[in-house]
C-alpha cells in the first residue's frame, strides 16, 4: 500500500503531519513524532515578538545583581545566555532536522516583514525543509480594516517568499468576508500551501476571580468540518498545496480530510491526548479503511469530495440541513 | 597583544595556557581566576602545547591544595588560585609540596585574614602566613606584571623544582583594569620549553618506575633530610632572574628580583613590595625630579630572600630607610619584610661587607585595602628626615592609641599633566560600572591610550553604591590608588546628590554631568547647598540629562549606564565625537549582543537619545538652597553610632582614628535600624480594609519591614492623622486594634509581600491588601505613623500564639533591614529564628552571604527587644561554623551545670524552694520561660546578699539558668562543602545544637559558583555546562543517624509547615538540622516569583517537605514524616522558570534535555524512596541511642 504524498513539493511518507505543538519542541519529541510514523513534523511556532521580549527579560535575570557587590561581580558563567532566542529555534530547526529522515518544517510568527523575511530566510538556512506562516494576529483595533488585514497577510507572505529558499505555506483562519478571494490572492503571491485552519485561542473568564484565563483548549471531531468545507471549495482552484488541520481524532477524521481534498492532514490535539504513539494509530486506521475499500494510493480516492466551482451545492447543502433539523421537532431556528 | 585585563585576567591569562590542572575553590578576591579557567576549559580553549587543561573545584582549598599536591605528583602542570583563609587551608600541603622539591605556581589575590573581623580587602597577611613553607614567594605590583611574572614563575619554579607563589595585591591589582601587553601563545610555549615540563613528568610517580615518597624519618635523618633541599632554594633567585631576563628578550619587558628607582645616592629609602612599591616609585620619580635625594627599592622575590640583590639595590648613602610591610605581625619585633632587610644590612655591615648601617624602621600601611597613596609615601620620607625617627610607623590611619601614625598632605599629587581623571557615582543596579568598564575597553583600545579603572562597591547588596575610578592618559597609568581630583564627575543617580559630597574630588574648572529628572533651566535651585559652593567656587561646568527617563521610555528599567557613557564621550572630549558614538555603539553589540537583539536596540537609541537630550546648566551667580547633605542618624542614636558608625556610612570611615574602634572585634548590634537607605521608589503599603490580619506579608518579608501590632483601641485617640488601624480580628480580644505598620524607607520594594497577599481586591483584581506605592507622596505621613507605632507595646509573648503564621506575625523580628539583596529568599528565615527565639538565641554564623548582610560593617541587622535582650551573633570561619556552634553548646552545657551545682550548694542562704523551682523548671513555652526568668531576677537580688566565691561563680553564670537556644546558619557552601566534615561530626554528636542551612544551591556570596548542592542539570559557575551529579541528600544523611531531628522546609510552600519544623527543631533535646529552601539571584529568576518558585519546587516534587522527629520513634511512631502532597506539576513547570536551568537549551540544547530527563527521573525516584520511608515502622529507623538525661 503507497501512502506516499507530496506536501509544498516535498515527498512524504504518509499524508500525516504532527503540527506545532510541546510535543514538537526539542529533539527527543520530534524523533518519537517520527518513530510513531508521521509523514512530516512542524516545530512550535516562533513568535518573534515574544521570544525578543522573553529574551531580553531573560537576558536581565542574567546579569541581575551583577556589578552590585565587589565578592559576586556576576552570578552565571559568562557562557551562559537566554533560552528563549531566536537563534535557539534556528539551533533546534538545525539538530531536529539532522536527527529525523522527514521533513522538518519550521512555523514562523514574525512582527514586521523585516522579521518575517529574516527569519524565514534563516529558518530555510538552519535546514527547516518548508516554512509555516503562523498568521495569528487578532486585528483587535477597531480602526483596522479588513483590507489592511488582508494586505498585511499578503506583505508577510511576499516578504517571507522573496527570503526564504524553501517552500512557504500560509497558516489561515476562517474569519475572512471571502476566504477564498483571500486564499486566491495568496496562492497568486507565491504561497506554496495553505494550511485550513490556525483556531483561535480564545481566552475564558474566570467567574471566581474575575481574571481571563488562557485560552488553551484541543479541538474536538467537529472542528473538523469547516476546514474540510474549505478544501473541498479550494480543490482545484489554487496550485498551492493544501494542508488539513483540526479535529483529527481518529483516522475517520484523516479520511476525510483526504476525501475532501487535502494533500496533508495536521493533528496536534489527539497526539496531546493520546500521546505521539496515537500517530501509528491513525495510519493504520487510514491504512484499514483503505484495504477494506480496496484502495492502494492516495490518489485513488483523495478529493472524490471536493467540489470545486460547485458554490451552489454548498448552499443547498446548508438549507437541506435546515430542513433536515427543523423536521426533527427541534423548533425553527 | 595589547588587551585591557585585570590583575586575575592577567595572572591566568598565563597560567591556564601553561597548566594542564587547575584545582580551584570560590575564594574572594582570587575566584575570578578560577572563574575564567573554568570557562575557557569548558569552551575547549586548549593550552600552549595543545591540551585543554582539566578544571576541577573541590570542597574547600584545602582540598585543591590535596588535589593540586596529588595532580604534581602524578607529573601533570597543576595550579591553584586562591587567597586569605584558602591559602591558610592550604599551608600543610605546601610544606609538602616544597618539601619534595616539586614545581608548580600557586596564584594568588593577596588579601587580609580574619582577625578580630573579616576582610575581603587586600593586603599581604595571606602570604606572609606562608613565607615559612619553602614556597618561593614572587610579588607583582601592577597588572602587567601580574601577567608576566605569572610566567616568569612557571618558567622559574620548573628550572629550580622548589614551587613558587605568585601574588599581586587582592583587589587594588586583582580588580583593576589596566592596558596591558599579553604574552602570545608563542611567546609562552618559547618562554616555558617542553623539556622542562618532561623533567617534571618525569619526576612523576609512576609504577613502571616506582619510588615511594611520603615516609616517615626518625630523628637519625630527618634533620640532615631536611637540610638537603637547601642548594635549590639557594640557586632559585638567579634562575627567576635568568627567567626574568628571558622574558624581557622576549617582550621588552625587563624586571629584577629587586629594583631600585630614585637618586642614584639617596639618603632616604623606602622599600615596599606589591602595588604600593609603584605608589612610592611613582612619588620618588617626581620628588626626585624636584632635587630631592630619594630612593625606593621595590622587591619581587621575597622568598627565597634575594639578600645579594637588596643590598646592592640599596645605595651605599642610605642612611635612613623605611620598610613597607602590608600586613601585621602582632607581638612580633617587627613585620617580615622589615625583618629581613634589617638581618641583611647588619648582617652585612657586621661582616664588613657594607660601610655604614642605615637606620631602619617598620611602617605598616595598606591593611585591607586601605589607600595608600603618593602623599602617604611622602609622610613616611617626612618622619625619616625628622631627627630621631620611630622605630615602628604606620601610615594611612590615625593611630591616637599607641601614636605609631605618621602625618601626611592627603593632597599630594603626582600624576602627570596629560592623565585625564575621571569619577562616577552610581548604584550597582543601574550598570554604571559595566558601562565604564566598557569605556575603559574603547579608550583603552583606541588611538594608543593608556586606561584604568578601579570600582569601589559598598557592602550592600541591595541599593548598593559604586564609585568608578577611569584614568586615561598617553603614557602608561601607574597609580594603584583612588582618584583624589577628577576632571570629571558624573552623579548617576539623583539621590547620591543628597548623601555623598561628589563633588568634593572635583577639580578645579571640572566638568560636572548629572542626571536628574529636572531640565537645566530648573536644576539649579534644586541642588543641595554644598553641590551649588562647589559648583560655583571650582567653577564648574555643569551638565543635566534625564537619563533615568529616556531608560524608563526604551524598557531599559533603571539601567542608565548607556545613556550616561554617552554623555560622557560627548561632554569630555576624550575621543572625536563621531568616533566616539561609533564606538560606544560597537560595545553596546558586543556586550549586549548575548542579551538578544532588543536590548542592543534600546541600547542603541539610548545613545541617540542622550545626545539630544543632553542639556548644558547656565549656572546662576548666587546660592538659593539651604539645604544640607543629609546626615545619617538621628540626634537620638546612640553616642556610639553619632561617633563611629555616621562617620562609616558617610564614607568618612577612613578618618575615624584607632581609639574610636573596638580592640576585639566587639561590637554592638542593631544599627541597620539607622540606615534608612531608601532603595526603592515603590515600597509596600497597607490597604485595611482588604487586610485579613493572616500575616503572610510580614512572615516572607526578607527586610522585615512589616510589622503587626494589636493593642488597646483606646491608643488610637493619640495617633498621627493618617495612622492605619482596624479592629483586630480575634475572638476574646475586644476593644483591641490591629495595624499593620510598613517601614517605607527600609523596604526595597521587593514585592514578595504582594505575591504571599491571599487578598484580592474584588473590585480590582490587581490590588491585594498589600500593594506597592510611590514612596514619596507616603513618606512623611508613614514616619509619624512609624514613630507612634513604636511608641505602642509590643504582644506580650506570652499572649501570642507561635504555632500559627498569623499569630507569630505580632512576635517582634529582631533581625531587620537588612542589606540582603531584595527579595532575599534566606532572610525570612533568620527573621523567625529571632521571632521565636531571640531573646535567648546564639548565632554561629557560617561565612558567606548570611554572615555579610549579617555582619558586614557599617551596619548589621541581628538587633534587640525593648529589654536589651536578643541574638549573639558571631561568625568564626567558613569551614568551621559546626565546630565553633558546637563550641558554644559545650560552653554553654558546662555553665549551666556548673550553674546548678552552686545552686544547690548556695541553696539554704537562696531559699531552697526557689532552688529547686528554678532547678525543675520546665521551659518550653513562652509563660514558662517568663515565668524561669522571673525567678532567675529574684534569683539574682537574693545572691546580690550572698558573700563568697561561690556566690560570684553562680553570679557568673546565672543567665544561663535561661534555656539558651544555640544555632548553627550557613549556607549550603558550608554545609554540603567546606564545612561538611565538621557538621558530619556535630550531627553525629547528640549535642542540643539546632543546624539551620540556607540552601541557595550555591555559592551565592561570591558568585553563584556550584556546590555539592546543586541541583542536577543547574548551571552555575563552575559547571557552565550543566552540573552532572546528582543534589547531595543531606536530610537523609543525618536520618541516618537516627538522633538528629531532620527537617526540609521552603517558606513560600508552606509557610506553616516551615513554623512546625523551626519550633520542634528547637525543643527537641539534641542536634536538629533544618534545609530550608532559599530562592537566589543565582537561580536567575524574577525574585518578586521567589516564594511561587518555592511553591512549584515543592509541588513538582523537586523539594520535598519532610520532618525526622526522633521523639515520635522513640514512642513508636514512625518519625519519617512527608510534609508535601504527591508532586502535582511538571517538573518542568517548575526549572523552566529559572534561567540556571533553561539556559543550558540554549548553549547545549541535547545535553539540557539529557539533563532535564535524568532530573526528572531522580525526582520520581527521591519521591519513591521518601513514600516508602513514611510507610516504615518506627523499627526500622535508626534508634537514639542516647542514655537520657
Amino acid at each position: 500500500m503507497d501512502l506516499t504524498a507530496t506536501y509544498l513539493g516535498l515527498q512524504l511518507r504518509n499524508p500525516l503531519i504532527a503540527s506545532p505543538s510541546p510535543l514538537s519542541r526539542t529533539v527527543a519529541g520530534v524523533r518519537r513524532l517520527t518513530e510513531a510514523g508521521v509523514g512530516a513534523v512542524v516545530l512550535p511556532s516562533l513568535f518573534e515578538e515574544d521570544i525578543l521580549e522573553a529574551e531580553r527579560r531573560e537576558g536581565m535575570l542574567l546579569d541581575q545583581g551583577a556589578d552590585v557587590f565587589p565578592e559576586a561581580l556576576s552570578y552565571f558563567p559568562e557562557t551562559a545566555a537566554p533560552a528563549s532566542s531566536p537563534e535557539a529555534y534556528l539551533r533546534l530547526i538545525e539538530r531536529a532536522a539532522r536527527a529525523v529522515e522527514v521533513p522538518v518544517l519550521a512555523s514562523l510568527n514574525a512582527a514586521n516583514a523585516e522579521g518575517w523575511a529574516g527569519l524565514a530566510r534563516a529558518m530555510g538556512e538552519a535546514g527547516a525543509a518548508a516554512i509555516e506562516l503562523n498568521f495569528y494576529q487578532l486585528p483587535a483595533d477597531p480602526e483596522v480594516t479588513s483590507a489592511d488585514v488582508e494586505d498585511r497577510l499578503l506583505e508577510a507572505l511576499q516578504a517571507a517568499r522573496a527570503a526564504a529558499r524553501v517552500p512557504v505555506a500560509v497558516k489561515l483562519v476562517p474569519y475572512f468576508s471571502s476566504l477564498g478571494e483571500m486564499a486566491t490572492r495568496l496562492d497568486r503571491a507565491g504561497a506554496d500551501g495553505l494550511i485550513l485552519f490556525n483556531r483561535w485561542l480564545q481566552p475564558e473568564i474566570d467567574f471566581e476571580t474575575g481574571r481571563a484565563l488562557p485560552g488553551i483548549g484541543l479541538s474536538v471531531p467537529m472542528d473538523g468540518r469547516l476546514p474540510r468545507v474549505w478544501i473541498a471549495l479550494l480543490r482545484g482552484r489554487v496550485r498551492a498545496s493544501l494542508a488539513g488541520s483540526s479535529g483529527v481524532e481518529s483516522a475517520q477524521d484523516l479520511v476525510r480530510y483526504l476525501l475532501a481534498g487535502a494533500d496533508a492532514v495536521m493533528t496536534t490535539s489527539a497526539l496531546l491526548r493520546h500521546g505521539p504513539d496515537h500517530a501509528r494509530s491513525l495510519l493504520e486506521g487510514l491504512q484499514g479503511w483503505m484495504a477494506g475499500h480496496g484502495l492502494e494510493r492516495m490518489q485513488d480516492f483523495r478529493a472524490r469530495a471536493a467540489t470545486p466551482g460547485r458554490p451552489a451545492e454548498l448552499r443547498s447543502t446548508y438549507v437541506e440541513a435546515l430542513r433536515l433539523a427543523n423536521s426533527q421537532d427541534r423548533g425553527p431556528w | 597583544m595589547r588587551a585591557i585585563v585585570d590583575g586575575n585576567e592577567g595572572a591566568v591569562s598565563a597560567a591556564y595556557r601553561l597548566n594542564e590542572v587547575c584545582c580551584i575553590y570560590p575564594i574572594t578576591p582570587a575566584s575570578p581566576m578560577a572563574e575564567l579557567a573554568d570557562e575557557w576549559s569548558s569552551r575547549r580553549r586548549p593550552n600552549v602545547y595543545g591540551s585543554v587543561p582539566a578544571v576541577v573545584e573541590m570542597q574547600s582549598e584545602g582540598g585543591a591544595a590535596g588535589a593540586l599536591h596529588g595532580a604534581l605528583q602524578g607529573g601533570a602542570m597543576a595550579t591553584t588560585f586562591t587567597a586569605s583563609q584558602g591559602l591558610l587551608l592550604m599551608i600543610p600541603d605546601l610544606y609538602k609540596i616544597a618539601g619534595e622539591l616539586t614545581s608548580t605556581v600557586i596564584h594568588v589575590a593577596a588579601r587580609a585574614i580574619a582577625g578580630q573581623a573579616l576582610s575581603i580587602f587586600g593586603d599581604h597577611s595571606d602570604v606572609m602566613a606562608a613565607r615559612q613553607t619553602g614556597f618561593a614567594l614572587l610579588s607583582s605590583s601592577s597588572v602587567q606584571e601580574a601577567h608576566d611574572l605569572a610566567a616568569v614563575a612557571e618558567l622559574a619554579t620548573l628550572r629550580a623544582r622548589v614551587p613558587f607563589i605568585h601574588f599581586f595585591d587582592g583587589f587594588r591589582t586583582s580588580h583593576e583594569l589596566n592596558t596591558v601587553e599579553l604574552l602570545s601563545d608563542d611567546d609562552l610555549r618559547q618562554l616555558v620549553p617542553l623539556e622542562l615540563i618532561l623533567e617534571h613528568r618525569g619526576r612523576a610517580l609512576s609504577p613502571e618506575h616506582p619510588v615511594i615518597r611520603g615516609t616517615s624519618h626518625n630523628p637519625d635523618v630527618a634533620f640532615q633530610a631536611r637540610e638537603a633541599s637547601s642548594p635549590f632554594l639557594a640557586r632559585t633567585p638567579q634562575l627567576v632572574q635568568d627567567a626574568m631576563d628571558q622574558l624581557a628578550e622576549l617582550s621588552g619587558r625587563s624586571y629584577h628580583l629587586v629594583e631600585y628607582t630614585g637618586h642614584p645616592e639617596a639618603e632616604l629609602v623606602l622599600i615596599a613590595m606589591g602595588s604600593g612599591a609603584q605608589t612610592a616609585e611613582e612619588t620618588v620619580k617626581a620628588l626626585v625630579a624636584r632635587g630631592e635625594r630619594l630612593g625606593v627599592v621595590t622587591v619581587h622575590l621575597y622568598r627565597p630572600f634575594p639578600e645579594a640583590q637588596l643590598l646592592r639595590a640599596v645605595p651605599e648613602t642610605a642612611t635612613r630607610v623605611a620598610v613597607l610591610d602590608r600586613t601585621k605581625e602582632p607581638g612580633s619585633q617587627g613585620e617580615p619584610l622589615f625583618l629581613d632587610v634589617s638581618a641583611a644590612l647588619a648582617e652585612a655591615h657586621t661582616r664588613g661587607h657594607r660601610s655604614n648601617l642605615p637606620l631602619v624602621v617598620g611602617c605598616r600601611y595598606g591593611l585591607a585595602s586601605k589607600e595608600f597613596t603618593p602623599g602617604m609615601v611622602q609622610g613616611v620620607f617626612n618622619e625619616l628626615r625628622s631627627p630621631a625617627p620611630r622605630r615602628r610607623l604606620t601610615v594611612g590611619i590615625r593611630d591616637d592609641v599607641s601614636h605609631s601614625s605618621v602625618d601626611y598632605d592627603p593632597n599630594f599629587q603626582v600624576e602627570p599633566s596629560g592623565t585625564s581623571r575621571a569619577l562616577f557615582y552610581g548604584l550597582g543596579s543601574d550598570g554604571t560600572v559595566g558601562a565604564n568598564k566598557n569605556t575603559i575597553k574603547i579608550l583603552g583600545t583606541e588611538g594608543g591610550l593608556h586606561a584604568q579603572g578601579y570600582f569601589v562597591y559598598d557592602s550592600k547588596k541591595s541599593g548598593s553604591q559604586t564609585v568608578s575610578h577611569l584614568r586615561f592618559g598617553t603614557e602608561p597609568i601607574r597609580a594603584p590608588y583612588l582618584i583624589r581630583e577628577a576632571g570629571f564627575v558624573g552623579c548617576h543617580q539623583p539621590s547620591l546628590l543628597e548623601r555623598v559630597d561628589v563633588l568634593a574630588t572635583a577639580a578645579q574648572g571640572a566638568t560636572f554631568l548629572l542626571n536628574t529628572p529636572y531640565p537645566a533651566a530648573e536644576i539649579w535651585d534644586q541642588l543641595p547647598r554644598p553641590v551649588q559652593e562647589q559648583i560655583l567656587g571650582k567653577q564648574i561646568n555643569f551638565w543635566v540629562i534625564d537619563a533615568g527617563a529616556i531608560a524608563r521610555d526604551l524598557g531599559l528599567g533603571g539601567r542608565v549606564n548607556t545613556v550616561l557613557q554617552a554623555c560622557y564621550f560627548a561632554i569630555s572630549g576624550v575621543l572625536e565625537r563621531e568616533v566616539a558614538v561609533a564606538r560606544i555603539k560597537e560595545a553596546v553589540e558586543k556586550s549586549y549582543g548575548r542579551r538578544g537583539s532588543k536590548t542592543v536596540r534600546a541600547n542603541l537609541r539610548a545613545v541617540d537619545a542622550a545626545l539630544e537630550r543632553l542639556e548644558r546648566v547656565a549656572v546662576p551667580n548666587s546660592i538659593t538652597s539651604d539645604r544640607q547633605l543629609f546626615f545619617p542618624v538621628p540626634e537620638s542614636a546612640p553616642r556610639f553610632v553619632r561617633e563611629v558608625t555616621a562617620r562609616l556610612m558617610a564614607g568618612q570611615g577612613d578618618l575615624v582614628p584607632v581609639g574610636a574602634l573596638p580592640p576585639d572585634g566587639t561590637w554592638p548590634t542593631g544599627t541597620a535600624v539607622y540606615e534608612k537607605p531608601r532603595v526603592s521608589e515603590l515600597v509596600a503599603s497597607w490597604d485595611p480594609d482588604l487586610c485579613i490580619q493572616c500575616g503572610n506579608c510580614s512572615f516572607v518579608c526578607p527586610h522585615s519591614v512589616i510589622r503587626s501590632k494589636f493593642y488597646p483601641a483606646a491608643r488610637l485617640a493619640q495617633a498621627p492623622s493618617g495612622f492605619k488601624s482596624r479592629t483586630l480580628n480575634a475572638k476574646g480580644l475586644p476593644e483591641t486594634a490591629y495595624t499593620l505598620q510598613v517601614y517605607p524607607e527600609d523596604c526595597t520594594g521587593c514585592a514578595l509581600c504582594f505575591e504571599a497577599c491571599p487578598v484580592t481586591d474584588p473590585g480590582d483584581p490587581a490590588r491585594r491588601a498589600i500593594n506597592l506605592e510611590e514612596i514619596s507622596p507616603i513618606l512623611e505621613r508613614e514616619r509619624k505613623s512609624i514613630s507612634f507605632f513604636e511608641s505602642l507595646p509590643v504582644p506580650e509573648r506570652s499572649r501570642v500564639d507561635f504555632g500559627t503564621v498569623r499569630g507569630a506575625q505580632f512576635l517582634e523580628p529582631l533581625f531587620e533591614f537588612s542589606g540582603a539583596c531584595a527579595g532575599c529568599g534566606e532572610t525570612p528565615y533568620l527573621k523567625l529564628l529571632t521571632q521565636l527565639f531571640g531573646d535567648r538565641l546564639v548565632v554561629a554564623n557560617a561565612t558567606g552571604c548570611s554572615s555579610i548582610y549579617g555582619g558586614n560593617l557599617p551596619t548589621t541587622p541581628w538587633t534587640t527587644d525593648a529589654k536589651g535582650r536578643g541574638p549573639a551573633w558571631s561568625n568564626s570561619l567558613f569551614e568551621d561554623n559546626a565546630e565553633f556552634g558546637l563550641g558554644l553548646r559545650l560552653a554553654a552545657d558546662r555553665q549551666l551545670e556548673l550553674a546548678r551545682r552552686r545552686l544547690l550548694e548556695l541553696g539554704p542562704q537562696l531559699g531552697q524552694e526557689l532552688v529547686q523551682e528554678v532547678l525543675s523548671a520546665p521551659q518550653r513555652t513562652e509563660s514558662q520561660f517568663a515565668a524561669q526568668r522571673e525567678r532567675v531576677g529574684l534569683l539574682r537580688q537574693r545572691l546580690a546578699q550572698v558573700q563568697g566565691p561561690a556566690a560570684l561563680d553562680l553570679g557568673s553564670v546565672l543567665d544561663h539558668l535561661i534555656r539558651r537556644s544555640v544555632w548553627i546558619v550557613g549556607g549550603d557552601g558550608w554545609a554540603y562543602d567546606i564545612g561538611f566534615g565538621g557538621l558530619d561530626h556535630v550531627l553525629a554528636g547528640g549535642r542540643n545544637v539546632n543546624i539551620l542551612v540556607l540552601d541557595t544551591e550555591v555559592y551565592s556570596n561570591t558568585g553563584g559558583q556550584m556546590s555539592k548542592a546543586t541541583p542536577l542539570g543547574a548551571v552555575a559557575k563552575f559547571a557552565a555546562a550543566g552540573k552532572t551529579a546528582e543534589k547531595k541528600d543531606l536530610a537523609l544523611q543525618a536520618i541516618a543517624y537516627g538522633n538528629v531531628y531532620v527537617a526540609r522546609v521552603a517558606m513560600g510552600a508552606d509557610p506553616e509547615q516551615t513554623l512546625r519544623a523551626f519550633r520542634e527543631a528547637e525543643a527537641y533535646d539534641g542536634t536538629s538540622l533544618i534545609i530550608a529552601y532559599s530562592h537566589c539571584i543565582a537561580h536567575g529568576i524574577d525574585m518578586q516569583k521567589g516564594l511561587d518558585q518555592q511553591y512549584r519546587a515543592v509541588a513538582s516534587g523537586y523539594w520535598p517537605l519532610l520532618r525526622y522527629d526522633p521523639v515520635v520513634r522513640r514512642e513508636g511512631g514512625n518519625p519519617f514524616l512527608l510534609d508535601s502532597p504527591r508532586p502535582r506539576l511538571p517538573l518542568a513547570e517548575y526549572t523552566g522558570r529559572e534561567i540556571r536551568y533553561t539556559s543550558l537549551a540554549r548553549t547545549d540544547p541535547e545535553e539540557a534535555e539529557r539533563l532535564a530527563r535524568l532530573g526528572a527521573e531522580a525526582v520520581a525516584r527521591r519521591w519513591a524512596t521518601y513514600e516508602e520511608m513514611a510507610s516504615r515502622p518506627a523499627a526500622a529507623f535508626a534508634a537514639d541511642a542516647r542514655r537520657s538525661s
